[in-house]
C-alpha cells in the first residue's frame, strides 16, 4: 500500500505550481519593466533637451574694448533717443570704430570673426547709456558662427586654431546669453533669440483664451443644464466628441480655407492663429467643463430653485461658481495642448521667418513651437544647442501650466 | 486699429446705458417701492445694455468683413489705380505696399509706383472709418433708446434678459456644429476641385505619388496622383510601427499600475506616464530626428545594411509609439477597472493566480474597451503631424522595409501647401482631398470606437 498523498502535493503538481509562480513573477516584471521603459524614455527625453539646451542659453563672445573718447563717435541723451539713434550711430560710423578695436584686440584674424552684426550691441547699449561714450568700454561681443561652432570643436582646423588661440587668451569666452530671451528670428544662431516667438504665442493664446473660453463655457452650461433631449441637441454632443477627436492639421486645412479667405491680408496674424487654435481648443472645454457642471450635486440647484431663483439665476449663481474651478483646470490643460500645437499654424502660414516682434494681432508672427521646427530645419550646427534652448522654454511654459492647472484642482476642487 | 476703436465705443456706449437705466429702474423704485418693480434695477440695466451692445456687435462683425473690400473698390475706381497691372502678383503687391502706409504700418513705400495709391487709399479709409464709426454710433443709440423708451415698473427686464442669456447659450453650443460643418464644407469643396482635374480613381488607387507643383496646372498627371503610397505608409508608421510599441508598453502598464502597483506609487507614476502625452510633438519630432533617427540608422550601418536611410519610417514609429503610451495605457486602465469586482474575486478563489486572472479573466472581460482605445490611438497616430514632418521623409515609397523612408498623408498635406505652388494647382488642392480621406477615417475610427465603450460599459452597469 502506498502512504496517500494528497492531490495538491504530487510531484507533478508541485512542479506546475512552481512553474505558475515563476510565470506569475515573470509577468509582474514585465509589467513593472514597461513602466520603468516609458518613464526612462521620459528622462531621456527630457536629460537629453535639458542638456543641449543649457549650451543654447550660452553664445561664444569675444571681449573687444572701445575707447569712445578717441573713436569720435559723439552723441548724447537727446540726439540718440527715439528710433533714429542706432541709425544716427551708423551714419557717424560705429561699425568701422568696432571693426577698427576688434582688429586691436583680437588681431585681423580674430576681427573678421565678429558676428556680422555685432556693432548693432554696441549701438544699443551707447543708445540705453550714452554716458559711456566718454569712457573706455570692454565689450563681449558675439563671435560668428563658424568661430563658435570651431570652439565646439567642429569646423576647419584654421578656425579651431583660432579659436583656441582666442579662448587661451582670454578673449574668447562662452558666457550667458541674457539676450536670448529679448530677441527674435535671425539667420545667424549666434544672433537668434526667442522672444519674437514667445510674444507671438502669447498674442495667439490671449485670441484663443478670449473665444474659446466663453463660448466653451457657455455651450457647456447649455449642454448640461438647459438642452432638453432632443436629435439637435444629439447632434451637437456628436460634433463636440468628433470635434475633440480630429486630428490637429484638419484644423489648419479649415483655417486655411475659411479664415484666410475671409481675411486674405492677415496671413499669419496671430488673431487667424488664435481663431484656428481656438476651435480646436473649445471641445476640450466643453468636455471638461461639462463633467465640472456634472460634479455639482442637484441639492444645490434644488435649493435654489426652492427659495425662488429662476433657472438662469441658479446656474449663473450658484452652479457656475462651483463648477468654475474644474472648468479652469480644464482650460487651462487645453490652452498648454494649443501653446504646443505646430500642424494648425504651419498650415496659415506662420512659419515664415519673422524677424521683428509683432505689434499687434494681425502683424505677422509665428509661435513659439513652430520656432522650434523651423530651427530644427537649419544646416547650421549652431541651431542645434538654441533649439533645445528654445524648447526648453516651451517646457517650462507648459510645466507652469500644469502645474497650475493641477494646484488649482487640489485646492480648489470640492468633493461632494 | 479701426475695429478696436469702435469696440471701445460700443462697450462705453453699453455701460453708459447700464449706468443710465439702473438710474432709472431705482427712479421707479423710489416712486412704487421694491415690491411695485417686477425685476431688479440691474436687469433692467442689462436689458439696455444688451439693445446696446448687441446689435452694435453685430454691425462691428458686418463691417470688418464689409469694408476692405469697400475700401478697395474706391481705390480701384480713383484715378490712380488705372496704373496698375491688371493681373498678378504685382498688382497684389502694390496694393498691399499702399494700403500698409496708408494705414501707418509701414514708413514708406518700397516700390515707387505704388506712392500714388497711397493717398486714394488714406482717403479711402478715412471716409469708411467714418462711416463705420458713425453707423456703429447710431445703431447703438436707436438700440438703447427704443430699450430705455420700454422701462416701466412693470416691466418684465428679468424674462427678457434671460432669455437673451439663453439664445447667447444655445449659439454658443451651435458654434461646434459649425465648425464640424465648416470643416467638412471646406474640405468636400476643395476635394471636388481636385477631383475635377484629377480622376478619384487614380488618386485612391494610383501606386505612384510625385505631384510637381510647378508642372501646368491645365492637365495634371494623374499618374502622379496615386495616395497609395501615403496610405500605406501611414499605416505602417501610425498603425503598425508606433503600435507595435505603444501597445505592449502601455497595456502593460496599465495593468501593473492597477493590480499591483500600491495606491501610492500609482499616485505618482500615472501622472508621470501623463506627461509623456503633454509633451508639444515639435518637441518628439525633434528628438526623433536628431536622436533617434540617427541611432537606427548607426544600428544598421553596424547590422551591414549598405546606405541605410536617415530618415527612416522606424525613427517615426517608434517615438510615436512613445508618445501614444499614456493614451493605450488610461484606454486600458479605465476598461480594466471597470470590470466588476467580483468576477476578479471570483477567479482569485478558484486558485487561479494574480497573472492568470488577468490574462484569463480581466483582460478578455476588459477587451472590448482595450480595442476601442487601440483604436483611437491609432486615430491619433495616424493624424499625428508634427513626428513624421521632422523624422520621416517626403520620399513616397511602397515598402514594407521599416528602415526606409516613407512619407505619410500628414507629410504630404504639409508639404503640398507649404510650398510654393499656386492655390489652383492640383499639387495644392491635392492636400485637401488628402484631409478629406484623413478626417474620413478617423472620424470612422472614432464613431466605432465609441461606439464599442458604449456598449461595453452597458454590459456591467
Amino acid at each position: 500500500m502506498t502512504e496517500r498523498v494528497a492531490p495538491t502535493r504530487t510531484p507533478a503538481f508541485e512542479a506546475r505550481l512552481k512553474q505558475r509562480y515563476a510565470s506569475e513573477r515573470r509577468f509582474r516584471v514585465i509589467g513593472l519593466s514597461a513602466i520603468v521603459f516609458s518613464l526612462s524614455v521620459l528622462a531621456f527625453l527630457l536629460v537629453s533637451m535639458g542638456y543641449n539646451g543649457i549650451g543654447g542659453f550660452q553664445r561664444a563672445e569675444l571681449t573687444v574694448p572701445i575707447d569712445f573718447a578717441e573713436s569720435g563717435v559723439a552723441g548724447d541723451a537727446s540726439t540718440l533717443s527715439g528710433p533714429t539713434g542706432i541709425s544716427a550711430l551708423e551714419t557717424q560710423g560705429l561699425p568701422d570704430v568696432v571693426a577698427f578695436y576688434a582688429e586691436q584686440a583680437l588681431g585681423a584674424e580674430g576681427a573678421a570673426e565678429l558676428s556680422p552684426g555685432a556693432w548693432r550691441e554696441v549701438a544699443e547699449a551707447v543708445v540705453a547709456n550714452p554716458d559711456i561714450l566718454r569712457e573706455t568700454v570692454t565689450f563681449d561681443l558675439p563671435a560668428s558662427a563658424d568661430l563658435a561652432s570651431a570652439m565646439r570643436g567642429d569646423g576647419g582646423d584654421e578656425m579651431r586654431a583660432l579659436a583656441e588661440r582666442l579662448s587661451s587668451e582670454d578673449k574668447l569666452d562662452r558666457n550667458l546669453d541674457v539676450g536670448f530671451l529679448e530677441r527674435s528670428d535671425a539667420t545667424d544662431p549666434q544672433q537668434v533669440g526667442i522672444w519674437g516667438a514667445l510674444k507671438g504665442s502669447m498674442l495667439t493664446m490671449f485670441v484663443t483664451l478670449l473665444l474659446a473660453f466663453p463660448i466653451g463655457v457657455m455651450a457647456a452650461l447649455y449642454l448640461e443644464e438647459y438642452a432638453p433631449k432632443n436629435r439637435w441637441t444629439d447632434l451637437i454632443e456628436v460634433s463636440i466628441n468628433n470635434l475633440a477627436a480630429v486630428p490637429s492639421i484638419i484644423f489648419g486645412l479649415l483655417g486655411l480655407a475659411v479664415f484666410l479667405w475671409i481675411f486674405p491680408t492677415y496671413r499669419s496674424a496671430p488673431l487667424i492663429g488664435g481663431l484656428t487654435l481656438a476651435l480646436m481648443t473649445m471641445p476640450v472645454i466643453v468636455i471638461s467643463g461639462r463633467n465640472a457642471i456634472k460634479a455639482v450635486p442637484p441639492s444645490i440647484r434644488d435649493g435654489a430653485l426652492a427659495i425662488g431663483a429662476s433657472p438662469v439665476q441658479v446656474v449663473f449663481h450658484h452652479v457656475l461658481p462651483l463648477a468654475l474651478p474644474g472648468i479652469l483646470t480644464g482650460t487651462i490643460i487645453g490652452m498648454a495642448r494649443a501653446l504646443g500645437e505646430t500642424a494648425p499654424l504651419l498650415m496659415i502660414g506662420m512659419r515664415a521667418f519673422i524677424a521683428t516682434p509683432p505689434d499687434g494681432f494681425t502683424s505677422p508672427a509665428t509661435v513659439l513651437p513652430v520656432q522650434i521646427f523651423l530651427w530644427s530645419d537649419e544646416v547650421n550646427q549652431g541651431f542645434v544647442e538654441r533649439t533645445s534652448a528654445a524648447i526648453i522654454v516651451l517646457l517650462v511654459f507648459l510645466l507652469v501650466m500644469n502645474g497650475l492647472a493641477i494646484y488649482l484642482r487640489n485646492r480648489f476642487e470640492k468633493k461632494w | 486699429m479701426s475695429t478696436t476703436l469702435l469696440l471701445l465705443v460700443v462697450l462705453g456706449l453699453a455701460l453708459a446705458a447700464w449706468l443710465a437705466a439702473r438710474a432709472r429702474a431705482w427712479s421707479f423704485q423710489r416712486e412704487v417701492g421694491a415690491r411695485g418693480l417686477r425685476s431688479l434695477p440691474n436687469y433692467h440695466a442689462w436689458y439696455v445694455a444688451l439693445w446696446v451692445a448687441l446689435p452694435a456687435l453685430i454691425f462691428l462683425v458686418v463691417w470688418s468683413v464689409a469694408s476692405p473690400p469697400l475700401v478697395l473698390q474706391s481705390v480701384l475706381a480713383s484715378e490712380a489705380a488705372s496704373a496698375l497691372p491688371e493681373f498678378g502678383f504685382k498688382r497684389e503687391s502694390m496694393l498691399a505696399e499702399a494700403r500698409a502706409v496708408a494705414t501707418g504700418a509701414a514708413p514708406a513705400v518700397f516700390n515707387p509706383e505704388a506712392q500714388g495709391l497711397v493717398e486714394p487709399f488714406r482717403d479711402a479709409l478715412g471716409t469708411f472709418n467714418l462711416i463705420g464709426l458713425a453707423v456703429t454710433i447710431v445703431v447703438a443709440f436707436v438700440g438703447g433708446a427704443w430699450a430705455f423708451l420700454r422701462l416701466r415698473p412693470d416691466f418684465t427686464a428679468r424674462t427678457r434678459v434671460e432669455r437673451a442669456v439663453m439664445t447667447l447659450l444655445l449659439i454658443a453650443s451651435l458654434v461646434a456644429i459649425l465648425t464640424t460643418l465648416g470643416i467638412f464644407a471646406s474640405l468636400v469643396f476643395e476635394t471636388a476641385r481636385f477631383f475635377g482635374m484629377v480622376s478619384p480613381i487614380d488618386f485612391l488607387f494610383g501606386t505612384h505619388w510625385g505631384p510637381d507643383p510647378m508642372a501646368n496646372a491645365a492637365n495634371p498627371d494623374g499618374d502622379t496622383y496615386g495616395a497609395i503610397p501615403l496610405f500605406w505608409g501611414t499605416i505602417f508608421i501610425g498603425a503598425i510601427i508606433a503600435m507595435i510599441v505603444a501597445i505592449p508598453l502601455g497595456l502593460m502598464s496599465a495593468i501593473y499600475l492597477t493590480q499591483y502597483a500600491n495606491p501610492r506609487i500609482r499616485a505618482w507614476v500615472k501622472p508621470m506616464l501623463e506627461i509623456l502625452a503633454g509633451v508639444p510633438t515639435v518637441v518628439y519630432g525633434y528628438f526623433a530626428a536628431l536622436t533617434v533617427a540617427p541611432a537606427i540608422r548607426d544600428l544598421a550601418l553596424a547590422a551591414g545594411m549598405s546606405n541605410p536611410s536617415s530618415e527612416s519610417a522606424l525613427a517615426a514609429g517608434i517615438v510615436m509609439g512613445v508618445m501614444i503610451i499614456p493614451f493605450v495605457s488610461s484606454m486600458a486602465d479605465d476598461s480594466i477597472t471597470a470590470v466588476p469586482q467580483a468576477m476578479r474575486d471570483g477567479s482569485l478563489a478558484m486558485g487561479a493566480t494574480t497573472s492568470e486572472t488577468i490574462r484569463r479573466v480581466l483582460i478578455p472581460a476588459a477587451l472590448p474597451g482595450i480595442v476601442a482605445g487601440i483604436m483611437l490611438a491609432i486615430s491619433r497616430a495616424i493624424g499625428e503631424t508634427m513626428i513624421v514632418v521632422m523624422a520621416a521623409s517626403t520620399a513616397a515609397n511602397l515598402s514594407a522595409n521599416p528602415l526606409e523612408a516613407m512619407t505619410t498623408v500628414t507629410v504630404q498635406i504639409v508639404a503640398m501647401l507649404t510650398g510654393e505652388g499656386s492655390f489652383n494647382h492640383p499639387a495644392t488642392l491635392s492636400a485637401f482631398a488628402l484631409g478629406f480621406v484623413l478626417f474620413l477615417v478617423t472620424l470612422g475610427l472614432n464613431f466605432i470606437a465609441l461606439r464599442v465603450v458604449k456598449r461595453f460599459r452597458e454590459a456591467y452597469d
